[in-house]
């Protein structure tokens, strides 16, 4: 009883604090505008704020002053209303998005983005009651602040591989695919108005086209947000959703040469010939401006190693300013975004620290969720706030001409593409892209951009545009889970990729390349060849900082499933003895249940040495945790759990070691591969700052690796370093019967005391020496790993 | 026309090629015209060197291997046939073909194509991937920019990984079984030869 209690309670307050947001929201509006009617001209547009701040502090100037008591207490909202209300709105945005969830039944049937536009209608009609203006989705709002989060956000996280293995379809549907779409309903609704009966003769070709080009966009947003709850296959959902990133380069040419054409009333050749050009200006153009960008951002990011915590800034700043000057020039913003992000991702990610990392992830899926969030909330109560005309016969024809149109081009060029795919598209994926093809904000906030003088019809645009909207997402939206189960399309595989897939596409990928040759034929996998190359020879040099540049793609996810596993090892907790079922890096691990008789007897060894190795580790985290550095708001300090966790981490990887080193001086054990013990305990010896610790090689062929911490591919900041360029070391002393922890310092050192101390040979300072930790103040040296 | 027929004219036992490949006649000469582009001399069959000259393969770090493939145990030539047999496997998969119960699997079945991909491995032709032959692949495609240790744990992991019988070498089924997620028949198929 009791627990089923407070869930609820908990869910009802939630729900009550969302609403009486909702209700809040037009009461500080209500207010604003009270203030607002009283002193300003109404302009037209829902949220005028007008501020006048000489108003709000005017009224006490008068000439003749008198004295007033003191105000203890004043209500002054005129001068915080605009953040006030921004804040207002998010916040709102931000509860309703929390209270979804907690009602999972209806999460699951209908998609969020339907809940946020009855939000919208809810809390428009509220506002109406109350009597404040609404607002409307103004398109400077929408395009310059609400779109760009959720495109860098999809364009710095699209996977790459699967978009340019199928970039001609996806070009295909965006290009032609749209313009069919907007010349066949463009034409048809014309056709229509010149019915008679209709009173719509008086929309000319025209401005059908244009409308036709406004509608037959497939929109990135609401794509996003129902594809992303349906878990489709990587496949469908790249094809759909590259389509709907895609066809802005069509639609922004298609928008303005109707724009600019159909006050004159007609269109000629020449004017058509300019228009392909200026399409091929508009997409190539913003692609270039984006790159341009991004290679900006990865080179400035290489330079970025001494103020980490403005790292993420520059991701952001700089794919902004490339949206803007695509926006500038009339270019596509849209493809600058996807340009920039895609470009500037693989270099920036190995130049900037893990904390960096995560938090650009976190940030653009926080500001996309939110701009995603309120633009559906706003869509809901523009249609609340707007004035509308309803035309049925016109309504009903857009409708069911975007329908047919959608399906008929995606079977055509379905045809057509099939014929140069290897691996065709089924009739069951032509019916889930059709079906995919979403309108949304987009659409409506082009509209919204037209001139009541020029367009009469405008308020029916834009009622119909709401209205097709308000179809493809709520219809569509809500039938295309129950539609996917149904016709029991590929669900998006949830594995992890496995090392062997990894090398064995790999080695596929040469082997195709090598018979492609072969063959004489300059295909697919030889232009990828080829840039492969020149990637890494010339530009991964100029944009990645320091070594990293060298490393190979293979071993960058090798560590990164390294990392990854030594993260579950510590985070899973347990004793110091894992269970041999653990696939883990550490190939100790590797004890053959067979072999446990032998295993039983190794705790009595080790146990005596888990003590004394405890307690040696327990005095230096003590002295690691002092050693704190002054408080700088310019770095970041690593905090103490941090530090924590790195011992942590490091003792069970010593113990571990240890361990296996004592099993390998008694024979009980054959363990497999010695070797591997080498990188996964250098790693495991995490700097909790961005200082590099450099690891002193005795032999040649140790393997050093340097870890830095501060980067974000767990990986790639893994980097060799290369140990003939260090000063090759004589070993001082060969005992390492002793227990295996042998630590050797290189006679190069700075700190010759700890060498003296070492010639004492005492395991227990070899022990403390080895499991220090790497403190801020100063490279003690990290002693290489003990193996012989 | 008159060309195109004198050229297939010249080739033998095409009816039997054609089926067992499944190319088209038209595939077929232009595969022809290729070897005999290859074949410097007019010999009639292809000697490694003649590979050679096919200047990409020199810089593919598993050229080699591929122009070893081509030539079964002991042999040192190839003819035509062995040539088109051999890049059969790269043709991509046509769905509608029906599957006759008692065939052979087809050339350029996921199977087929995987085996291929295996014996490319697989150099001592002992029906597994040891580690040695493992770490011969991996240090010929990370070209020497990683270390000896590096290479070997990476090969252990693989391997561990992959192997469900504890004989610590990966056989065709374990290798199969390693990449069912990937589209191999999209991987392993060539545009050209569709």
């Amino acid at each position: 009883m009791y627990p089923s209690m407070s869930c609820w309670t908990r869910r009802g307050l939630l729900l009550a604090l969302a609403l009486g947001l909702a209700l809040l929201v037009p009461m500080a509006l209500s207010l604003g505008a009270a203030e607002k009617t009283r002193r300003s001209v109404g302009n037209g547009h829902g949220t005028g704020v007008t501020l006048r701040p000489d108003d709000s502090h005017g009224d006490g100037h008068g000439v003749n002053k008198t004295k007033k008591i003191f105000p203890v207490l004043t209500f002054d909202f005129a001068h915080v209303k605009i953040p006030f209300e921004i804040s207002l709105w998010v916040l709102l945005a931000s509860l309703m998005k929390l209270g979804f969830h907690l009602i999972p039944r209806l999460s699951s049937i209908v998609p969020e983005s339907c809940l946020l536009i009855v939000v919208g209608l809810l809390v428009g009609g509220l506002m109406k009651l109350v009597g404040a203006a609404p607002p409307e989705l103004q398109s400077d709002v929408f395009f310059l602040y609400l779109l760009p989060p959720i495109i860098l956000d999809a364009g710095y996280f699209l996977p790459i591989r699967p978009f340019s293995e199928n970039l001609g379809t996806i070009l295909m549907f965006a290009v032609v695919g749209t313009l069919w779409n907007s010349f066949f309903i463009g034409g048809l609704l014309y056709a229509v108005c010149q019915i008679e009966g209709t009173d719509l003769k008086s929309i000319g070709l025209l401005p059908c086209f244009l409308f036709g080009s406004v509608i037959s966009a497939v929109d990135p947003v609401a794509v996003l947000a129902v594809f992303e709850e349906i878990h489709i296959n990587e496949l469908l959902h790249i094809l759909v959703f590259g389509e709907s990133l895609l066809n802005d380069a069509v639609t922004v040419v298609l928008y303005h040469l109707f724009e600019e054409y159909s006050g004159l009333g007609m269109v000629t050749f020449l004017d058509v010939f300019l228009g392909v050009i200026c399409f091929l200006v508009v997409s190539l153009g913003g692609v270039l401006v984006g790159a341009f960008y991004g290679l900006l951002a990865a080179f400035t990011s290489r330079f970025a190693s001494h103020t980490r915590v403005i790292e993420p800034l520059f991701v952001f700043v700089y794919s902004y300013m490339s949206y803007l000057s695509a926006e500038v020039f009339h270019l596509s913003g849209i493809m600058a975004l996807i340009a920039c992000g895609a470009v500037m991702r693989p270099y920036v990610e190995a130049n900037i620290s893990h904390k960096s990392h995560t938090t650009t992830k976190y940030f653009l899926k926080m500001w996309s969720s939110v701009s995603e969030t309120l633009i559906f909330i706003f869509l809901g109560v523009s249609t609340v706030a707007g004035l509308h005309s309803w035309n049925w016969t016109f309504v009903t024809v857009t409708i069911i001409l975007c329908l047919v149109a959608r399906v008929l081009g995606v079977m055509g060029l379905t045809f057509v593409i099939n014929k140069f795919r290897i691996v065709k598209l089924t009739n069951k994926d032509q019916f889930i892209i059709a079906y995919g093809g979403l309108r949304g904000a987009i659409a409506f906030s082009l509209g919204y951009l037209l001139h009541p003088e020029e367009f009469p019809m405008r308020n029916m645009f834009l009622t119909t545009i709401i209205t097709v909207v308000f179809f493809t997402v709520f219809v569509q939206g809500m039938t295309i889970r129950p539609l996917v189960d149904l016709l029991a399309v590929k669900k998006k595989q949830e594995t992890k990729r496995s090392i062997n897939e990894e090398i064995h596409t790999q080695f596929l990928d040469h082997l195709l390349t090598g018979i492609e040759d072969i063959c004489g034929h300059y295909g697919h996998h030889h232009w990828k060849d080829k840039l492969n190359r020149f990637n890494k020879k010339y530009v991964k040099k100029c944009l990645i900082a320091g070594e990293r540049s060298k490393e190979p793609q293979l071993i960058a996810f090798y560590h990164k499933m390294e990392m990854k596993q030594a993260i579950e090892l510590v985070e899973s907790g347990g004793g110091v003895k894992l269970p041999s079922a653990v696939p883990s890096t550490v190939s100790m691990q590797n004890i053959q249940p067979k072999k446990s008789n032998s295993e039983r007897a190794l705790p009595q060894i080790s146990k005596s040495r888990e003590e004394e190795i405890r307690k040696i580790l327990r005095s230096n985290l003590q002295k690691t945790r002092q050693r704190l550095r002054s408080y700088n708001r310019h770095t970041l300090v690593g905090e103490p759990d941090e530090d924590g966790w790195n011992d942590l981490l490091l003792k069970r990887q010593k113990i571990m070691d240890m361990d296996k080193q004592i099993s390998r001086m008694s024979n009980y054990l054959t363990v497999p591969a010695p070797p591997p013990e080498s990188p996964t305990l250098s790693r495991s010896r995490l700097a909790s700052d961005p200082q590099h610790y450099v690891p002193k090689p005795t032999l040649g062929n140790v393997p050093i690796i340097k870890v830095d911490l501060a980067s974000p591919q767990s990986p790639e900041y893994v980097s060799v370093v290369d140990e003939f360029q260090k000063e090759a070391v004589p070993l001082k002393e060969e005992d390492e019967d002793a227990g295996g922890l042998t630590m050797k310092v290189p006679l190069g050192d700075p700190k010759k005391e700890e060498q003296e101390q070492q010639d004492g040979g005492k395991e227990q300072q070899r022990l403390m020496r080895c499991l220090s930790d790497p403190g801020p103040g100063g490279a003690e040296e990290e002693d290489e790993p003990f193996l012989p | 026309m008159g060309s195109s027929n004198s050229t297939l004219s010249k080739i033998p036992n095409l009816g039997r090629l054609i089926e067992e490949t499944g190319f088209t006649p038209a595939h077929i000469k232009r595969l022809y015209k290729r070897f005999q582009a290859l074949d410097k001399g007019n010999k009639g069959y292809l000697s490694p060197q003649d590979f050679g000259s096919v200047k990409e393969l020199a810089t593919n770090p598993i050229g080699d291997r591929i122009i070893g493939a081509f030539f079964s145990q002991g042999q040192e030539t190839v003819d035509f046939h062995s040539f088109v047999r051999i890049l059969a496997h790269f043709r991509p998969l046509d769905k509608n073909r029906a599957k006759r119960p008692d065939s052979p699997e087809p050339i350029n079945s996921r199977i087929s194509k995987l085996r291929f991909a295996f014996q490319l491995y697989d150099q001592d032709n002992d029906g597994k991937i040891s580690r040695d032959e493992l770490l011969q692949v991996l240090r010929t495609m990370l070209e020497m920019q990683v270390t000896e240790e590096q290479l070997e744990s990476i090969a252990d992991r693989t391997i561990q990984e992959a192997d469900l019988d504890g004989d610590n070498a990966i056989s065709f089924d374990e290798f199969r079984k390693s990449l069912e997620k990937v589209n191999i028949e999209h991987k392993m198929s060539s545009r050209f030869l569709h």
